[in-house]
């Protein structure tokens, strides 16, 4: 693989930039693999990464139906943060952060990794309260959070209301400045270049269209480009979770929703950090590009549709404008959704499944493009060593029966609930 | 913008509904033995339907009532609508 550096850049200015390698193939499928990985968005591309460079398993392949990078980890935010009060979330997230302070060194590429700090906006006493108890208990984990008073968060963002006749005063916030954000095309990419080079074939436009299931095991998966044997499956299809289950006669404990996020025309350098309004669900970060980049609430029923509802978005700009009331002078620069795959507790499943060979990552919600590096590297675990890594031992399945749900925002079965 | 036609008032905007989940589920009866696993069926899991999707709302800034949506839930089309107690064919 042709290694991206300052010198290889001088060197192929020479000839027009017209002679660089190919960043990843585009491969017949062949007709059997060790793994294969349905869904070629970022955690399958970090898995199927992973499950090459820490389990030396090369002969994966990624069936994708579209092309890759198209979905969730296209369509979000770029928000990274690990700030959770759960030992689950906390310690999983807290080593992904790590993983991703390496990250474009790792892959050579540059995912424009920005630890900008997030912070959570607390509007009342009994808030502020509740993030102290957060941040004591991300602090427990070796996670960095700072508690703001009123004062602290003015100095850091002065734009935001701090009048007095407003019907969510600002009161202080919860911040964990190691948080931020990254290029979330770029660790699609970069992980589908690094995995490609070391064997592993990504194959696009490509719809798995069933499974090859005898007694209890998996034999391989049927596409739209022919059948596939593998001795093992994993399934990394977010939003499409229900409808590959389906397909495996599996109900499983999540439901499909659609969640937007939009972008305002660039402006000058305003907002250095990621900013969350504590008493709705709104947040907002500004690109490189200048644009502010902000999203919220799902749109609060089950849909497939990749493409919002306006009452929603009204809804979280309100809040937005609300809590910066500058934003309203700003033009929409463009909107657009993404299908979540919501589960029931507000928080992942990655696991073995009742079906031998066949392993489970979904659950997402909200949080799905931070957890990239950390979901792909459990998953390669837990698929490798056919059982789950203590990082991901919370994430199980079965929790819903067992009783031992991580339902970090306190909202039981209801996740879409606005 | 998706129109609702409430069964009680006539059509409606969105904005007047809340969303209820899934009308398909049944709770289990309460006079007999009930597993773990119906528990987690009436709970937990869902199908969530790519397509038609027969589902609860509450025309809550409305006549309050609950009411059944029949609606595809890729093209956010709705085809019929019912009262919570209406059997649907």
């Amino acid at each position: 693989m042709q290694k991206y550096s300052i010198f290889n850049l001088v060197k192929n200015a020479f000839s027009n930039h017209q002679n660089w390698d190919l960043a990843w193939k585009d491969p017949t499928p062949k007709e059997e693999y060790d793994v294969v990985i349905i869904g070629g968005g970022g955690h399958g591309l970090a898995t199927a990464y992973y499950l090459a460079k820490e389990h030396n398993i090369t002969k994966v392949a990624i069936i994708e139906k579209g092309w890759i990078g198209g979905g969730n980890v296209g369509r979000n935010t770029t928000i990274i943060r690990s700030n959770y009060m759960h030992d689950e979330n906390g310690l999983f997230s807290e080593f992904g952060m790590d993983l991703w302070r390496k990250m474009s060194q790792d892959l050579n590429y540059n995912v424009m990794f920005s630890p900008r700090g997030i912070i959570n906006l607390a509007h009342s006493d009994a808030q502020m309260n509740a993030y102290a108890r957060r941040g004591n208990s991300m602090r427990l984990n070796g996670i960095d959070a700072v508690l703001l008073n009123r004062e602290q968060v003015k100095e850091i963002i002065p734009m935001a209301d701090f009048s007095d006749n407003v019907r969510f005063p600002i009161f202080g916030g919860l911040m964990q400045p190691s948080a931020g954000t990254a290029r979330h095309d770029a660790v699609a990419w970069g992980y589908a270049r690094q995995a490609d080079s070391m064997g592993v074939d990504i194959i696009q436009n490509c719809e798995v269209i069933g499974f090859d299931i005898s007694a209890g095991k998996i034999n391989g998966i049927r596409t739209s480009r022919g059948n596939i044997k593998a001795k093992k499956v994993g399934l990394c299809v977010a939003g499409s979770t229900n409808i590959l289950a389906e397909k495996l006669n599996m109900t499983l404990p999540i439901e499909t929703h659609l969640l937007q996020a939009c972008v305002s025309e660039p402006i000058k350098p305003v907002l250095d950090n990621v900013v969350t309004f504590g008493a709705g669900h709104f947040y907002v970060s500004q690109s490189d590009k200048g644009e502010m980049v902000m999203g919220g609430d799902l749109d609060g029923y089950n849909s497939y549709a990749q493409k919002g509802n306006l009452p929603t978005l009204q809804h979280v700009l309100t809040e937005g404008i609300a809590m910066m009331p500058f934003l309203s002078k700003l033009k929409m620069l463009r909107t657009w959704g993404g299908i979540m795959d919501m589960s029931m507790d507000g928080s992942p499943i990655i696991d073995k499944t009742h079906i031998e060979g066949l392993y489970l990552n979904c659950g997402w919600c909200y949080g799905g493009f931070k957890a990239t590096p950390a979901s792909g590297w459990t998953f390669a675990h837990t698929i490798a060593q056919d059982r789950v890594h203590e990082l991901n031992a919370g994430y199980s399945l079965n929790r819903f029966s067992t009783g031992h749900l991580i339902d970090e925002k306190g909202l039981g079965t209801k996740t879409w609930i606005s | 913008m998706l129109y609702i036609n409430c069964p009680h008032c006539g059509m409606r905007s969105q904005n007047e509904f809340s969303y209820g989940g899934d009308a398909s589920v049944k709770r289990p009866e309460l006079n007999k033995e009930v597993s773990d696993q119906e528990w987690d069926n009436f709970v937990y899991n869902r199908k969530s339907l790519r397509g038609k999707h027969l589902e609860l709302w509450q025309h809550i800034s409305g006549c309050r009532q609950w009411i059944k949506v029949e609606r595809d839930t890729a093209t956010h089309e709705i085809f019929r609508t019912f009262k919570a107690d209406e059997e649907v064919a």
